[in-house]
């Protein structure tokens, strides 16, 4: 996994609340047996005005000029800036894998759904969770001026806007560590094979039928 | 001894150690699908790994195949490569698959309790949202990622910060025509689609413990589209009753030792839960959504919203995003609401009692003219009881289609799919934007509300019908 440890990047706004994993990467290009590739079919229904199969060659497709990551001055952002519960629905991991291929590393939101805001830590995708009247001062500022940037900073776990104010946010320690270093958690979690075993052998004592083959 | 919630003696049971407040949890049953699978087999390949424990990991392809003409296989060459894909993982690495083909094949939600694959007590995962249904059984069960399914798959564990807990009481007796589906629809209206996020949530009250097994999965099956980990129902002889004599089932001195387990998976009297809900069944109405998220939902009896009523901004702008999107005026009775298509499956309406209650509804009354319904079962096996009823009779007299079982037109990732601007009346589980198809219009409701949508063209209160 490619680590997190600081970003300054462009912010995009995506003023919606509860945008599902439909939106984000709509089920056609779910077929895929890749993790890659994904983002050209990003918000696909939102991007373009036809509808995107598999495949086809983005470039020739009529583009939906009002949505706001198709306008010019948000063209290379890498910090999509959200509302509420963003990510709900359905589980599938295609949707960071979808953003991250687009080039977001870093989602700021009110507020994330669980499935989605796990499946961004395994991906080297920070999202982060600010207080509701944080987001909405950002909200305006990235509206009002072109070219609005942040600058994350995962150690210090601060977000630096253009006029020098930092932002604190929290992070659980075990997932920063993780960003940071870029560790997978299979290896983490293989070095635990000794208790896992134990465990196995105790729980098959106390629920054999667990065991009992078929 | 404390007193312990159900959530908490199912979790207890399964940390295999804690580093801080970060436990790795031991799964017991793994379920995998094509769609959110292969990527995880080939980080294992890739890494030189194998399943941890094949034998605890049962597979099933759903979301791609096709519905009618199975003969002819999977004609489009991309869901075909992912069905093909899975049917290989599992013969390299030695996971028991129900491929297509086989009468067992189903929506892996509604196979894998139909097997006794799914019991009492179990940790279950599966890289799907609606992983939830199975804690209808008294088991903890929810979705996740494709990297937790290779993560599972090495290791069979979970790394899991313990989720908080939510105590949904629903108490009372339902009126006739009101349904588990309404309940849970009434519940998400309620606590909002992120009302659950963080939480697990105990569905409890007499109303619950009324339910059928199949009702209880459809209340638990929905528990994400309230923000939930996973939901869950405490056992009671039901949910034994349930299980005994399935084909995965413990049998002899096993199964004598199960149940003894089984019967101890409920919450202790004075046991704390972080929050709780109260909901009184005799007052609900069968519901309707009418917008593009489950929580935008009303009874039969109401209107759409009017987005000028909402003091919040965010909140009106959705509405008003959401009643452009189902071309709904506001203030139009739900009963006015008229429909082009009817979908009768999923995993949340699937099973056998949801075939029985459509086709109480269907018998000898005819689909209303310009409107077109299927009905497509859950699995291969609820196909084959609900022939030997006559369901599939009942439906076709009334000009319902009969399909084969798959996720159809749940998510449309095969060919069955809305037009743009087609209006739906589904049993399903998620009225999102595009969800069956671009520009289609989804309306989620019980079996029998859609049945009665069918025969009549709009949404119509089901107990008018009977
Ligand atoms: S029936 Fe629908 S919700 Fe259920 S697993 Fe299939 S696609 Fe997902």
């Amino acid at each position: 996994m490619q680590s997190f440890v600081t970003l300054d990047g462009l912010v995009a706004p995506l003023d919606r609340a509860n945008v599902d994993t439909d939106a984000i990467i709509p089920k056609q290009f779910l077929k895929s047996i890749r993790r890659t590739g994904f983002g050209k079919y990003l918000f696909d229904e939102w991007r373009y005005l036809d509808q995107g199969q598999p495949d086809m060659d983005v470039t020739s497709r009529p583009k939906n000029a009002d949505f706001v990551l198709n306008q010019p001055r948000y063209q290379g952002a890498e910090i999509l800036l959200t509302q509420d519960n963003f990510g709900c629905g359905s589980s599938r991991e295609h949707a960071p894998w979808a953003l991250l291929d687009y080039g977001f590393r870093c989602i700021i939101a009110k507020s994330f759904a669980d499935i989605f805001f796990n499946n961004c830590f395994k991906n080297g995708i920070l999202p982060i969770v600010l207080p509701a009247k944080a987001v909405d001062d950002l909200m305006g500022q990235v509206k009002a001026h072109e070219g609005y940037r942040l600058a994350v900073d995962l150690p210090a776990q601060t977000i630096t806007t253009p006029d020098g104010e930092a932002i604190p946010f929290e992070v659980d320690p075990f997932r920063k560590d993780c960003l940071i270093n870029g560790l997978d958690d299979i290896g983490l979690t293989l070095r635990h094979v000794k208790d896992i075993r134990a465990y196995e052998t105790q729980r098959k004592t106390r629920a054999p039928w667990l065991f009992a083959g078929n | 001894m404390t007193a312990k919630t159900l959530f908490e003696k199912v979790w207890e049971a399964h940390v295999v150690r804690m580093d801080g407040d970060v436990a790795l949890l031991y799964i017991d049953r793994h379920l995998v699908h094509e769609v959110t699978s292969p990527q995880a087999f080939e980080g294992l390949r890739m890494a030189g790994r194998t399943p941890h424990r094949p034998d605890f990991t049962f597979a099933v392809p759903d979301h791609n195949v096709p519905t009618t003409g199975r003969e002819l296989g999977i004609t489009d060459p991309v869901s075909r490569l992912q069905v093909e894909t899975l049917d290989a993982n599992c013969e390299q690495f030695g996971i028991t698959e129900f491929a297509m083909g086989d009468v067992r094949q189903g929506v892996v939600h509604v196979m894998a309790p139909e097997q006794g694959i799914v019991q009492p007590g179990m940790t279950i995962v599966c890289g799907d949202s609606h992983t939830a249904t199975h804690g209808a059984l008294g088991a903890l069960a929810f979705g996740i990622g494709t990297s937790e399914v290779e993560h599972v798959l090495a290791t069979q564990c979970l790394i899991q910060k313990k989720p908080k807990s939510m105590r949904v009481t629903v108490d009372g007796t339902l009126a006739p025509g009101v349904t588990a589906k309404d309940i849970v629809l009434a519940v998400i209206g309620k606590i909002g689609t992120a009302g659950g996020t963080g939480y697990v949530i105990e569905f409890a009250g007499s109303a619950i413990m009324d339910l059928t097994m199949e009702g209880r999965m459809t209340v638990c099956n929905m528990a994400i589209e309230a923000g939930a980990r996973a939901g869950m129902i405490a056992v009671d002889e039901k949910t034994i009753d349930y299980v005994e004599g399935r084909p995965y089932a413990p049998n002899g001195n096993d199964w004598d030792q199960a149940t003894a387990w089984w019967r101890t998976l409920h919450t202790d009297a004075g046991a704390k839960f972080d929050a709780e809900v109260h909901i009184d069944a005799a007052s609900l109405q069968p519901q309707v959504t009418w917008g593009t998220s489950p929580e935008m939902v009303t009874g039969i009896d109401g209107k759409v919203p009017d987005p000028a009523a909402e003091p919040d901004a965010v909140k009106r702008t959705s509405i008003e995003n959401a009643l452009a999107y189902m071309g709904l005026k506001a203030n139009t009775p739900m009963r006015e609401v008229t429909i082009d298509r009817v979908f009768i499956g999923s995993c949340t309406n699937g099973r056998i009692e949801d075939m029985r209650a459509a086709a109480a509804i269907a018998r000898g009354r005819k689909v209303a003219a310009g409107v077109s319904a299927m009905v497509v079962p859950g699995s291969g096996l609820v196909k084959e009881q609900a022939e030997a009823e006559g369901l599939d009779r009942i439906f076709i007299e009334a000009g319902f289609e009969w399909r084969d079982p798959g996720c159809s037109m749940c998510l449309a990732m095969n060919a069955d799919q809305l037009a743009p601007g087609e209006r739906c009346a589904a049993t399903s589980n998620r009225n999102f934007e595009g969800r069956q198809g671009k520009g289609g219009r989804t309306h989620l409701v019980s079996p029998a509300m859609a049945a009665a949508a069918a025969v009549t063209g709009r949404f119509t209160d089901v107990r008018d019908l009977t």
